[in-house]
């Protein structure tokens, strides 16, 4: 057993309303630069839909991930390493952008510019990779909402798995929105396809991150990745791709994406892994058994010979402590809610998904039944077999099996929280029926429900206490060394981020010196004018306060 | 003149070659990168991209095997001067025609498809000048001169000059008698090895054939990726960021 950490996150895909905030802030943090313009690190997509890029799923001609060889050995779905490398001069499988979108701006500076006219001026979409004029045909989210109808949203690869009288029945009744960031694979292909050994896994936290120094622009990882989650910057000539916010997540708060999320529907916690295992478990002949499989490879964090293993592996105690408490390990392990995205690649995916109840709620409702009856949420879930069969294509390789389980979990939750809110008498049939006690079941719900933000993000301080080290050193002045004429330079990283109330906290430095005096016009009760205006000077003028630093 | 051109030439060229890539590697890791534009357009790349570099592995084989090894050796193992013209005629013209074919692909690609010729810089314009001049000046020789002339031996004047700058007992004086065509040849490649360093060129030293033999997949430690008080790369793409 080689026991190593994992930061994972859970998404649950029944609180996620499609707002695209983290996308929004995810872009303004990450890719909002030249030559990423196309790439979203995150992004949100209704299922069922193409997907960003178009049709990414398809890996029939993407070909991402990996596959088993006829001795059942597992190899990269591209072709062997020698192959490889004779495709290194043109990848026959790499997207170009137009299977992302082109990128467009708009020329706004015409709206100013421009000479009189009878004609109001218009800002023209500009492509942001050839400066011409363009014309706007799709983009990261153009099949939105099922946006662009039956004729965009049949092109859907996994719908394609499910035959034609189900999907017209489908359209009529189902919709989702699926948010993805790079998987943080256990096993991942991208940096596997890498030739210059430039992606590597994080040790300590499994972040699979790009060196940005040693990438030569190969971009055989864009196609080894299945999911589309790396992306090649145009302008550097190097790899990109989701960080998890490693500069955050070292110092104890969470990614962009989860921070901002308006649904509050991210997790993010510790797993401990046995990596001896990720090999066999990786390379089950049967793709419906990479789900368990991997649920295999995960170690029980309470368990003592896990917590000695882990130890001597190195971990910090502070992260065994985060995994006994990860709300992760909780919803994939202890309730099995949660699923992976597409285990048929066979990179033991870690970003994972709570599979969404309420299309089968709103069913009902729609009906004029009680969507919150455990009855008839469990007939619903066996009748509305279309919605169940196509979160098994994404989430299980097709096993239904697991997902009805999961969404009967939800279901469960659902009848027993309304029994006890309107305090009716309680039905342990309810929770006995998906193999859970009320208790469990009331935890599960405090955990998925009302969510509080520090059972939803446990990430260890062991991390910050590094992060603390290695921030200050990235932003720090080589003269800060000890003993060094810079030594009075105290931790970057406190101030950075706000950690503490640091007296080299310049963050309101732009603020006026009175502000704390000054009427704050949310709250103000209308009597009471001290502070509204600046104070006048006896020579009639008004005192203006000087600015300090 | 002879002096200059074949003797101060090379050794110049050499030494901003030596100290270009050395220079380079050392403080400009972030730009050493393909610089592929395949995500522009790959269908023309794939037709071109690979028929020109194969070419080109083939050619540089070519050069290895008539410059590099003396006529000596091969007449040792028994190659007679007309087996070994027929070979370098009859392969290298193969090997060159692709080259150019794939050349002409990819240049006609460069100009013609608005994202890739936006992406190219002023100095990817100059070595693209210098590689095709060299390219086809070289075609040049081993067609015109050696298959339709009738043929000349550079193994006799340009090969033991080159292998002459290696040994610190320059020849420049082979090179004065040789045909014109050769000698812009060898000029070409000369300033194109001058200024190699500093363009795109540097990809052909990150060929990746460390990938056979590497595990698939790379772990690396927190504490690897900056070590105390590394000097931070110069990035050279974005100048806002320099220090």
């Amino acid at each position: 057993m080689r026991v190593m950490a994992q930061l994972a996150m859970v998404m649950n895909l029944d609180k996620c309303i499609g707002c695209h905030t983290c996308s929004v802030t995810c872009k303004q943090a990450w890719t909002n630069r030249g030559g990423v313009e196309y790439a979203w690190f995150n992004n949100v997509e209704t299922r069922p839909g193409q997907g960003y890029p178009r049709q990414y799923q398809d890996q029939q001609r993407w070909k991402g991930g990996w596959t088993l060889t006829k001795r059942g050995r597992l190899t990269l779905r591209s072709g062997s390493r020698v192959k490889r490398l004779l495709n290194i001069f043109a990848n026959p499988d790499l997207p170009t952008v137009g299977d992302y979108y082109e990128p467009w701006t708009y020329d706004y500076d015409n709206l100013l510019s421009a000479p009189p006219s009878d004609t109001t001026p218009v800002a023209r979409p500009k492509s942001q990779i050839t400066g011409a004029d363009t014309t706007i045909t799709w983009g990261a989210n153009w099949d939105d909402d099922l946006g662009g109808g039956p004729e965009q949203i049949s092109r859907d690869p996994v719908l394609a798995k499910i035959s034609a009288q189900v999907k017209l029945e489908f359209e009529q009744t189902f919709m989702f929105y699926l948010p993805r960031i790079c998987e943080h694979c256990l096993n991942p292909s991208c940096a596997a396809s890498c030739p210059s050994g430039a992606i590597y896994k994080r040790s300590e936290d499994g972040i699979v991150l790009v060196d940005q120094d040693r990438c030569r622009g190969w971009r055989q990882c864009v196609t080894g990745c299945p999911y589309k989650k790396i992306y090649f910057n145009h302008k550097t000539g190097k790899a990109e791709k989701c960080t998890f916010c490693y500069p955050r997540v070292e110092v104890g708060i969470p990614t962009v994406c989860a921070e901002t999320c308006v649904g509050r529907l991210r997790y993010i916690g510790v797993l401990l892994y046995d990596a001896d295992a990720v090999l066999a478990a990786a390379s089950v002949p049967d793709d419906q058994d990479l789900y368990p499989a991997q649920l295999g490879v995960f170690l029980n964090p309470h368990d003592p010979r896990v917590v000695a293993e882990a130890e001597r592996a190195g971990i910090a105690s502070e992260w065994i402590e985060a995994a006994q408490v990860s709300p992760v390990y909780q919803l994939i392990v202890d309730y099995q809610v949660a699923l992976p995205l597409h285990p048929e690649y066979r990179t033991m995916p870690m970003v994972w998904y709570v599979p969404p109840l309420s299309p089968v709620v709103d069913v009902l409702a729609g009906t004029g039944h009680d969507g919150e009856d455990a009855g008839n949420l469990f007939g619903a879930i066996d009748a509305l077999r279309i919605p169940v069969e196509y979160l098994a294509e994404l989430f299980t390789a097709g096993a239904v099996a697991p997902v009805r389980a999961a969404l009967e979990r939800l279901a469960a939750m659902r009848a027993h929280m309304r029994r006890v809110n309107l305090g009716e008498p309680a039905r342990p049939e309810i929770a006995e029926s998906v193999h859970l006690t009320p208790a469990e079941i009331e935890a599960m719900y405090r955990l998925l429900a009302i969510a509080k933000y520090e059972h939803r993000y446990v990430i260890p301080n062991a991390a910050a206490a590094d992060a603390h080290r290695l921030d200050a050193l990235a932003s720090g002045c080589s003269l800060d060394s000890d003993g060094g004429p810079g030594m009075t330079a105290f931790d970057a990283a406190d101030s950075k981020f706000h950690l503490t109330a640091s007296p080299a906290d310049t963050n309101g430095a732009a603020a006026p010196v009175d502000k704390a005096r000054r009427i704050n016009l949310l709250d103000w009760d209308g009597k009471n004018t001290d502070g509204l205006f600046p104070p006048v000077t006896a020579n009639g003028a008004e005192h203006v306060p000087e600015r300090t630093r | 003149m002879t002096t200059l051109l074949w003797l101060t030439v090379p050794y110049v060229a050499f030494t901003s070659f030596l100290l270009g890539h050395l220079w380079r590697y050392r403080h400009d890791q972030f730009g050493w990168t393909t610089r592929s534009s395949q995500l522009y357009e790959s269908r023309l790349l794939q037709l071109g991209s690979p028929m020109f570099h194969f070419g080109l592995l083939a050619v540089l084989g070519g050069h290895v095997l008539g410059i590099l090894v003396p006529a000596s050796w091969t007449a040792a193992l028994g190659l007679s001067e007309f087996a070994y013209h027929l070979i370098s005629v009859s392969l290298g013209t193969l090997s060159g025609l692709a080259t150019v074919a794939g050349l002409a692909i990819l240049l006609y690609r460069r100009i013609t498809v608005p994202a890739v010729r936006r992406a190219t810089t002023r100095i990817d314009k100059v070595m693209y000048t210098l590689l095709t001049a060299a390219i086809l000046s070289g075609m040049l020789n081993t067609i015109g001169g050696n298959l339709v002339g009738g043929g000349y031996d550079y193994r006799a004047t340009v090969s033991p000059w080159f292998r002459s700058l290696f040994t610190i007992s320059p020849h420049p004086e082979l090179m004065a008698t040789t045909p014109i065509s050769f000698q812009i040849h060898n000029l070409l490649v000369l300033v194109l090895l001058a200024i190699w360093p500093y363009t795109r060129l540097v990809h052909v030293f990150s060929a990746p054939l460390g990938y056979l033999t590497r595990p698939y997949v790379v772990y690396r430690s927190r504490g690897g990726v900056l070590p105390p008080n590394a000097r931070r790369y110069v990035r050279a793409w974005d100048v806002s960021t320099r220090t």
